[in-house]
């Protein structure tokens, strides 16, 4: 059985890793030069706890179901996960009501712990939150990671266990006979398949077109972010939400696993031409620093280490669009996966390997006895105990030089994100956090260059940001 | 009848404003502002001829780092520069380089020798 | 390892603390994280250094040269590539961290030189795209005069400090086209000699009053927007130009490093450095700090001086010496940064000031002391020693300049 999975975000990362438990041929195909790179880069980096989604959507069915599975799934694949908890606060009588249905709404969803508190208890819990709220929504089983390390993670561990990547190749065709996909047509290769599964993010409606299947539109919903340094780390405790608008959660305010605070997102549909057009604006921007500052009126905004913003790739329909397609027997199409999507990729995952694949397809898949469910993250040595640094030290002297000062990465973790796949400035990045911190770099890009440079055996000139045409520099002052 | 020409002097970081009084032929009558002498001969030069000092790199082969940074030892006419510069791209040394030490004598025949500004150690192994 | 004074940081303060530690007749190390000392002066191979200190004019590596010398001939231990991880305050220890493991090192003194740090691009929130090709002025520095690499083809420079002036002649000379310099105030923020030689020399355009109101390129960078700005700095709709580039080059501003000590402390409120007495000791007294980790000063022979004074006080402290009473330093009418934060008397004060605004004519009052300058601008730096004299019986200092 030879499996396609097209586009290796969250979804994509996550069936792949679903799919190596067992004995099948899997083939990850994704367009970027990494993995993680799409909508995965940039969202709100939360598990949702649940409330939000209205009761009966699939959405809903799958938050829950995947929030309750990240526990297990942080420590398999040893990523960054905290259970923080999320607090929605109202400050008005009519924000109260809003609380009140979401509450009814997750508890009809199942999310367990679910709590109001009073004003008291919300200012004990967040002591800089602004004074004036009137109540809160306590949800506990809200927590924040690194999304792109869940679909880094899940990708090593695919691989571990048998699955191919295959990177910078964008899918362009099919070939079908009877009705059915027999090869996927990318921008370099043609691979034979038996199924397909559509991970393609915001552009799985186009890969839906071009194999013939039944899609749904997809219009990118754009969320402008600003990053706070670690030096706040603190002012904000849980996962923090306005109440909720039509459109959007609101713009919110939490701390990100390695200490920074994070605010946004906006929420703005754009046309589909924006698709890989992620622009921040000034208007954008000044909303989100506006709402923050309602929510904690003493963040000091001074502390920017940047600003980005997101893509999340919404349909009409507000819902996921999961399922195997009527017109093409051996496709399935995982769309329209907008928040909670990381919430719910866990549970999707499962959810069409077993239930599509094996159940409604009828394919007997055979689990394989020798799947490895662990991976080993990088290991960050200068959080370490100085004993246990010290004797990596001796093992490997790399891992005693720090090459990014401001996130005390040492050049050994950076070697390690190479040997695991990083060939961009990027893939180091969002591996290691060199170049994360508040100097952006500024101190160990050349560096990091140059270590790239060595151990891939290639020249700085090809060396780029995060994609092909992303280069940094531009031959030589003297030849 | 004579005119003020106004310049600042970037002999040195202190960056003297100086005043330079000129007859209606263009012959100077008067520098002022200058708190060295190097003031008064810049002033003197850029009227006339402006010179520059002219720092920038060169290759350095089987060195510990691809360039050598070098200056011209003096000023150099400012029209030259594109030259000199023309001269030092083609110009190739090899490690080890003492700082100090001259690449380029008399360079272009203006006199300036082209300076090592660092020292470059040959590449181990 | 024990020593008398530790000295964190090998750039120009830092060499010149850990020498004058060693003419004390103390025990230094010196450690610096990065893989040689010298700190930015190597990348800086303009010339313009050392007219105070060596009374003769140098390229950044020259300077940095006579003190690498100094440091081997009087054999003072240098620790390259190594990290300072942690500092126990009560133990006067240090954790460093290096290829050769992590050592403990145990002190009397501290000097801490760690310099300053560029202003990010992320930090500007300049709207648009997140393209590569986006650089701060020692980042392109570094690729071109260290690691022989050219950051592009065709230029704009934000921000008219001198870094970013120097890197407009470095770019040009290189043959990458720079289609002008764009800096949000009125006048140009790098000395007037760097505006002559290094821009109108080469016929660059300089755009005062205006910044970058967009980045935009989908992988590389592609356009640079460009605005002009009003009084509160704020981008005139109606006013956008687009220049079309592939590198944008940002000089806008050095932040004094201060991780290391920031939360232990006291902070020089004005230059956000950390505070000093005249002496260079630090709210704590076994910690000295000098260079841009206190104040971003103008030229490097600056820091020299603060570097040594920092290093003599910190040998003689090691040494069993106490100093002080300190009495307070503060800015006053018009002026934005003032160093030091403390005087003692056991030093003549020299002070650092940098106004406010542009003053055509302006008094500096320092107790009974009175001098008058000529066009004062923010971007130059006064140095001024105060007589011991003008400052008798103060309990604070205050330093203003008023406007004549």
């Amino acid at each position: 059985m030879r499996i396609a999975v097209i586009g290796a975000g969250v979804f994509g990362s996550l069936i792949a890793r679903e799919l190596s438990k067992y004995d099948v041929d899997v083939t990850l195909i994704e367009k970027n030069l990494d993995v993680g790179m799409g909508v995965t880069k940039a969202n709100s980096a939360i598990v949702h706890a649940g409330y939000d989604d209205p009761p009966g959507t699939v959405r809903a069915k799958f938050c829950v179901l995947g929030n309750s599975m990240y526990e297990d799934l942080s420590k398999e694949l040893d990523f960054e996960y905290k259970k923080i908890g999320s607090l929605v606060v109202a400050f008005d009588d009519r924000e109260v009501k809003v609380l009140m249905k979401l509450l009814r709404q997750g508890e009809e969803n199942k999310v367990e712990g679910l709590r109001i508190l009073e004003r008291e208890e919300t200012l004990a819990m967040e002591p800089n939150l602004n004074p004036a709220v009137k109540m809160s929504l306590f949800a506990p089983s809200a927590g924040i990671t690194e999304p792109w390390m869940v679909a880094i993670a899940a990708v090593e561990n695919a691989m571990e266990n048998g699955a191919k990547l295959i990177l910078g190749e964008g899918v362009v065709g099919f070939e079908k006979r009877n009705g059915r996909i027999v090869k996927v047509v990318t921008t370099r290769n043609r691979y034979e398949v038996d199924l397909v599964i559509n991970c393609a993010g915001l552009h799985a409606d186009e890969i839906a077109k071009m194999a013939g299947a039944e899609h749904v539109d997809l219009y990118p919903r754009k969320g402008e972010y600003i990053l706070l340094d670690k030096k706040l780390g603190g002012h904000v405790r849980h996962v923090v939400f306005p109440v909720p608008t039509e459109t959007s959660k609101g713009i919110l305010v939490l701390p990100t696993v390695d200490g920074g605070i994070l605010l946004g997102p906006t929420a703005e549909d754009l046309p589909s031409v924006m698709k890989d057009r992620p622009l921040t604006t000034r208007e954008g921007l000044s909303k989100v620093k506006e709402n923050a500052k309602r929510l904690f009126p003493r963040l000091d905004l001074s502390y920017v280490v940047k600003t980005f913003s997101g893509l999340r790739p919404e349909s009409p329909r507000r819902d996921f669009y999961i399922g195997r397609s009527k017109l093409v027997g051996n496709f399935i199409n995982v769309m329209a996966t907008r928040s909670p999507g990381l919430t719910a990729a866990p549970a999707v995952a499962k959810y069409v390997v077993e239930e599509i694949i094996q159940g409604e397809i009828g394919v007997s898949l055979t689990r394989r006895k020798d799947f490895n469910p662990f991976r080993k993250g990088i290991v960050h040595y200068a959080s370490l105990s100085l004993e246990r640094w010290q004797e990596e030290i001796r093992r490997d002297p790399r891992a005693g030089k720090i090459v990014c000062f401001c996130n005390e990465v040492t050049e050994k973790e950076v070697i390690e994100a190479i040997k695991r796949g990083a060939r961009t400035l990027d893939g180091v990045k969002f591996r290691t956090r060199a170049m994360f911190g508040r100097c952006q770099g500024n101190f160990c890009m050349p560096r990091i260059m140059k270590i790239l440079e060595r151990e891939l055996g290639t020249d700085m000139s090809s060396l780029t940001l995060k994609s092909e045409n992303s280069w940094i520099v531009d031959g030589k002052v003297r030849e | 009848m004579s005119a003020l020409k106004r310049l600042v002097c970037v002999q040195c970081p202190l960056g003297c404003k100086i005043s330079v009084e000129l007859s209606d032929t263009n012959r100077i009558l008067s520098i002022v502002g200058n708190r060295c002498p190097r003031g008064e001969e810049y002033a003197r030069d850029e009227l006339e001829n402006p010179k520059r000092v002219l720092t920038t790199s060169v290759r350095v082969l089987n060195g510990e780092y691809p360039l050598v940074s070098v200056k011209t030892n003096k000023p150099v006419p400012k029209s030259l520069i594109p030259e000199l510069m023309k001269t030092i791209r083609n110009l190739k040394v090899e490690a080890p380089i003492e700082c100090g030490s001259v690449l380029v004598e008399d360079v272009l025949g203006t006199g300036a020798d082209l300076v090592a500004t660092r020292t470059v150690r040959r590449a181990k192994g | 390892m024990k020593v008398d004074v530790v000295v964190i940081g090998g750039g120009a303060a830092g060499m010149a603390a850990a020498l004058k530690v060693s003419e004390q007749g103390a025990r230094v190390v010196l450690v610096e994280r990065d893989e040689r000392v010298g700190g930015i002066l190597n990348q800086c191979i303009h010339n313009g250094f050392g007219l105070h200190y060596f009374r003769e004019e140098l390229t950044g590596p020259e300077y940095a040269e006579r003190f690498k010398k100094a440091l081997e001939e009087k054999d003072i231990e240098v620790l390259t590539n190594t990290f300072v991880k942690a500092l126990d305050v009560r133990e006067k220890k240090l954790v460093v961290v290096s290829e050769d493991g992590i050592r403990i090192l145990e002190t009397k003194a501290l000097v801490y030189a760690a310099g300053a740090r560029e202003r990010a691009f992320g930090s500007l929130m300049v709207p648009g795209d997140r393209p590569s090709g986006i650089f701060t002025a020692g980042v392109a520095q570094r690729f071109m005069n260290v690691e022989n690499r050219l950051p592009g083809k065709r230029a704009l420079i934000l921000g008219s400090g001198d870094i970013g002036l120097i890197m407009a002649r470095r770019l040009t000379l290189e043959g990458v086209e720079v289609v002008g310099v764009v800096e949000r105030l009125p006048y140009p923020g790098g000395l007037l000699r760097n505006v002559i030689q290094c821009l109108e020399d080469f016929g660059i355009p300089l755009f005062l009053s205006s910044t970058v109101v967009e980045v935009r390129g989908r992988e590389r960078l592609e356009e640079v927007v460009v605005a002009k700005v009003d009084e509160n700095f704020q981008p005139i709709p109606g006013t956008e130009k687009v220049f079309e580039v592939d590198t944008l080059i940002l000089s806008v501003g050095l932040i004094p490093q201060i991780e290391l000590l920031e939360d232990l402390v006291e902070v020089n409120p004005t230059s956000k450095g950390i505070a000093t007495s005249n002496l260079g000791q630090t709210s704590i007294e076994w910690i000295f700090a000098a260079g841009n980790c206190t104040a971003i000063y103008d030229l490097v022979d600056y820091v020299t001086y603060e570097g040594e004074m920092a290093g003599k006080y910190a040998a003689l402290y090691a040494k069993g010496e106490r100093f002080g009473p300190k009495v307070a330093v503060k800015a006053g009418e018009n002026v934005m940064v003032v160093q030091p934060n403390w005087y003692d008397p056991s030093e003549e004060l020299t002070l650092y000031v940098r106004t406010r605004k542009v003053i055509e004519k302006g008094r500096l009052v320092v107790g009974s002391f009175e001098k008058t300058f000529e066009e004062l601008v923010p971007s130059e730096m006064l140095r001024v020693k105060i007589p011991r004299r003008h400052l008798n019986g103060l309990s604070e200092i205050v330093v203003e300049v008023k406007e004549e």
